[in-house]
């Protein structure tokens, strides 16, 4: 396996999404986040939030509203079984809270390997833009690629 | 609720108050399947993590990431937030028992604001990190 370096640069279609109260309850649920900021309209409001306010790596969630979602697999052809995530970053411009429009465009940015082809390294850009078109976050995000030809020799 | 940090009395090397975590579940991963919209089954059905030679399910890296925000907000207001990132050292298998824990490596004023600069990370129940990440914050 071998990915293709000629795909770096490619850009994703912008996609649009709803910051959703249902969803940002379910994602506090798992990972034990109780702060009534993320659940409460009032409790956000009293603490300067404009609303029901997102938790710092929900970004990520939204991220995976994409109609088109696993853009980057098909385009590297590579089986979901075989990725792992090696880093991931935020930027914070502005807190997103529920009822925002969140535009988000995803690019391909470096794509290199490691022992010798063993892993591959896919690092990938992404701005948000909320309803006016203010930028509220950019993240940066590698994924490894287990190379299933290597694991065989 | 968590308040602002004060920028003149916080000190370099100052430890934030650590957070030790519950064992990580299956039924956590479930939920967070669902609720982060991360529907890979490798974290969540153990047949598909061994036929990718995997010996159990594992725990999304955003999971634990999520861990070292909820640290991060528990010491400076969500909208205070100027950056979180992290690299995952390692994988976090079921029963795992993290502690996530962090401290100020930096004090510093950019564009007229006064940020604090954090490490933060998750530890496994055996010492060993599982995320190395950092932070900053603004501070008043």
């Amino acid at each position: 396996m071998e990915l293709d370096k000629k795909l770096i640069g490619h850009t994703f279609k912008p996609f649009t999404t709803t910051v959703e109260a249902g969803k940002i309850r379910l994602f506090c649920k798992a990972i034990g986040e109780e702060d009534p900021i993320y659940s409460d309209e009032a409790a956000a409001k009293a603490a300067g939030y404009r609303g029901v306010t997102a938790p710092l790596t929900f970004l990520r969630a939204l991220q995976a509203d994409d109609p088109n979602k696993g853009g980057l697999l098909r385009l590297l052809n590579v089986d979901i079984g075989l990725i792992l995530h090696g880093e991931q970053h935020f930027e914070y411009f502005a807190p997103v809270v529920v009822g925002d429009k969140v535009t988000c465009q995803e690019k391909v940015v470096d794509i290199y390997d490691k022992k010798g082809g063993a892993l591959w390294f896919v690092v990938q850009v992404m701005e948000m833009k909320d309803q006016t078109g203010k930028l509220v976050a950019k993240g940066r995000g590698v994924t490894v690629v287990r190379n299933p030809d290597a694991a065989k020799k | 609720m968590t308040t602002i940090p004060k920028f003149d009395q916080v000190k370099v090397g100052d430890a934030l108050k650590p957070l030790v975590l519950p064992p990580v579940s299956r039924h956590q991963l479930a939920l967070y399947c669902g609720g982060s919209g991360d529907h890979n089954p490798i974290h969540v059905d153990l047949d598909f993590a061994k036929k990718f030679g995997f010996k159990d399910v594992f725990a999304h890296g955003m999971l634990s990431m999520a861990f070292l925000g909820r640290l991060v907000t528990s010491y400076a207001p969500n909208n205070k937030v100027r950056k979180l990132g992290t690299r995952f050292t390692s994988i976090t298998w079921v029963g795992d028992v993290i502690t996530v824990s962090g401290k100020i490596t930096g004090k510093r004023e950019e564009n007229g604001e006064k940020l604090i600069d954090l490490e933060v990370k998750c530890t496994n129940q055996n010492g060993q990190d599982t995320l190395q990440g950092n932070a900053t914050v603004a501070a008043a």
